[in-house]
């Protein structure tokens, strides 16, 4: 069984239909991601998943349950987190209060403690800001910050919505393979929305094409690289 | 300033003196003379050159300051005597003797104070003082929680008006059965405190989607409804004329005469912000006070953690009015009588005022902006005229050159310590 699974969904922004029959599967332990242009319905995609934005039709499964209907932070305590559009990081509080907010629904400090520790060895900067207003990072490191602040949920599955937004090929470089690592050493698996089509079907293993709210292709990530309608519209081949 | 910048700032000055004389020609130096029946226009124009140089001067002054305002903001920290002096006094409480030596005075000031300066005075603080706690409790909902409420003053009546209905309708029956009504008070201030937190929740329910301006809106009008409702329905809260006679709080079954009655108010509201000061600081705090600052800086973020908004918001708005309520009974205690034009969209810009100005989000900043704000007023009462004038300008000049507030909150005092051989631009935090 899928872990997470959208069937035929559709949303709609007052009469604007955004999402037209979305079905898309991610299996445990994969990279999914997601990839299309400007506009195509991808955060939309994002947002309805986590239930901000509410769905008018289909359903949404997490691991067999039915979540198109629950609220936000319910479907946080079900283990699946997203790292928003744009970092959305809380500027004015410092690097460890944003992480303290990501592990907001769990109780047990010891575990939490423990999640502190590995994400700092992932982000070996953070550790050295921890004290740093949010506001005050820099674009690569608040994106660290992001994906720190969503794994200290302890999310089975991690939703990245453009984690390459506005930053230099190097960091973007660096972030994808943190990416990977994620996937590989803690076996989350990872949901990931992109413009940035080569990086994302590199480090992917299936993917998504969406365009104008609907899903046009599904193919391993390999193939989708080798597609010729893919090489031509989104990869600038 | 270099010399090109100084001719234009000058030209500039002359340019709005010379838009100040005709904007205030009609006013200042033409008047209509109204004698024996006829009008005629008298032109006084020694008042001419008086416009014209004051306007200039102060533009240029105006210019001047926030030029240096601007480059102020590229250095990282500018030295004034101010600042130094505020440096010194910090790094003195930093430390631990001279810190509760501190605390002791102040506590020492604040038990002589009604002794010392007498009734008139102790009044004035009781005043004062409830406004801290209104000014505490706002700055849960606009310093911590980023909603702004216009219509605070409306859960600051619920409370007033939860003791003087109580009054008006138990007080009797407690009179008959012989039981001393000084206990109204003890009784009141709970209820207020329970009646104003459902009110809070209340207005919360239809704001939860809100936010910003139409937030504002919202309650704004709540406080104008509470009001008018107030007002209206004379035959259960008196209307207009409101309730009076109500009853001070009595020492342990002692009446008071009023002086000594005001000095036990006094003492019961230093307690009362006390707690309310121990008690924000742990909300302050605690996860719920981490979640309602998170929901201020980014409300899709915070809900991606896993925060329920919604509740939140109401968690916001309840505590917030909880104050008021406690802040509320206070008052009717203290004046005896209470009635609508007390809690007008006035007090409410007052309170947020006050958070604003000392700095929004600080407890210091609450409660220096409330003393500021209450005490001044009443001993510069020869310029009461100009208090509207001044408060605007004193609330313009803040924002422009202390945006932060006159007591900024001290978000943990960070040092950076440790290399950073990647990064060229360690980022030094205060």
């Amino acid at each position: 069984m899928a872990l997470m699974e959208l069937k035929n969904v559709c949303t709609y922004y007052g009469n604007i239909q955004a999402l037209r029959d979305i079905s898309l599967s991610v299996e445990e332990g994969e990279i999914v991601t997601l990839i299309g242009a400007n506009g195509a319905g991808k955060t939309t995609t994002l947002m309805s998943i986590c239930g901000i934005t509410a769905i008018r039709s289909g359903h949404i499964f997490l691991d067999g349950e039915d979540i198109s209907r629950k609220s936000p932070h319910s479907i946080v305590g079900m283990g699946l987190s997203q790292v928003p559009e744009g970092r959305r990081i809380f500027p004015q509080l410092t690097v460890l209060e944003n992480l303290d907010m990501g592990a907001f629904l769990r109780n047990n400090k010891e575990l939490v403690k423990a999640d502190l520790e590995e994400v700092f060895e992932l982000f070996p900067r953070l550790a050295e800001r921890r004290n740093q207003q949010g506001g005050t990072l820099s674009g690569g490191e608040q994106q660290m910050l992001a994906i720190s602040r969503a794994l200290m949920a302890r999310p089975r599955i991690l939703l990245l919505d453009e984690p390459s937004l506005g930053l230099a090929p190097l960091i973007v470089h660096n972030i994808f393979e943190i990416i990977k690592r994620i996937n590989e050493e803690r076996q989350t698996t990872i949901f990931l929305v992109e413009q940035n089509a080569n990086m994302a079907l590199k480090i992917a293993d299936k993917g998504y094409v969406l365009q104008n709210g609907s899903i046009r292709m599904a193919d391993s990530a390999d193939r989708l690289l080798a597609n010729e309608e893919v090489r031509k519209a989104y990869l600038g081949l | 300033m270099t010399r090109k910048h100084l001719i234009s700032e000058l030209r500039a000055s002359l340019f709005q003196a010379a838009w100040f004389v005709v904007l205030l020609f009609p006013f200042l130096v033409m008047k209509v003379n109204v004698s024996s029946g006829k009008a005629s226009v008298i032109f006084r124009w020694s008042a001419l050159p008086v416009v014209a140089v004051s306007a200039f001067v102060l533009s240029f002054a105006w210019r001047a300051a926030l030029r240096w305002n601007e480059r102020r903001g590229d250095k990282v920290k500018v030295r004034t005597p101010l600042s130094k002096v505020g440096e010194l006094v910090r790094s003195a409480l930093a430390r631990k003797p001279i810190r509760r030596t501190a605390i002791l005075a102040l506590l020492a000031v604040v038990a002589v104070y009604p002794f010392a300066l007498g009734m008139y005075h102790t009044n004035i603080m009781i005043t004062a003082l409830i406004y801290v706690i209104l000014a505490l409790g706002l700055n849960i909902v606009v310093g911590l929680g980023g909603l702004l409420n216009l219509g605070y003053a409306a859960f600051f009546a619920v409370g007033a008006y939860t003791y003087g209905l109580l009054w008006k309708y138990a007080g009797p029956s407690f009179v008959a059965a012989g039981i001393d009504t000084g206990w109204l008070f003890w009784i009141a201030l709970p209820t207020a405190g329970v009646i104003t937190t459902i009110f809070g929740i209340l207005l919360s329910l239809p704001v939860l989607r809100l936010r910003g301006d139409y937030l504002a809106i919202i309650t704004l009008a709540f406080g104008e409804i509470v009001r008018m409702v107030l007002q209206n329905s004379s035959s259960v809260t008196g209307g207009a004329t409101g309730i009076s006679l109500i009853p001070r709080p009595w020492f342990f079954g002692i009446r008071l005469p009023p002086r000594q009655a005001a000095t036990y108010i006094y003492y019961i509201v230093v307690v009362l912000v006390i707690l309310t000061v121990f008690v924000v600081r742990r909300i302050e705090d605690s996860r719920v006070g981490r979640a309602l600052e998170a929901m201020r800086e980014d409300e899709i973020a915070c809900e991606s953690m896993g925060v329920d908004l919604a509740r939140n918001k109401l968690v916001t708005f309840a505590l917030g009015a909880f104050w008021a309520g406690i802040a509320g009974v206070v008052l009717a205690a203290q004046t005896t009588y209470i009635n609508p034009d007390s809690f007008t969209l006035w007090e409410s810009i007052m309170v947020l005022m006050a958070v604003v100005i000392g700095g929004t989000g600080s407890i210091p900043g609450a409660i220096g902006g409330a003393l500021l704000l209450k005490l001044l007023p009443e001993y510069f009462r020869p310029l009461a005229q100009y208090r509207m004038l001044i408060y605007g300008i004193a609330m313009i000049v803040i924002i422009i050159f202390k945006p932060d507030g006159l007591f900024p909150r001290n978000r943990k005092h960070y040092t950076f310590v440790g290399k950073t051989p990647s990064d060229p631009a360690p980022g030094v935090e205060k």
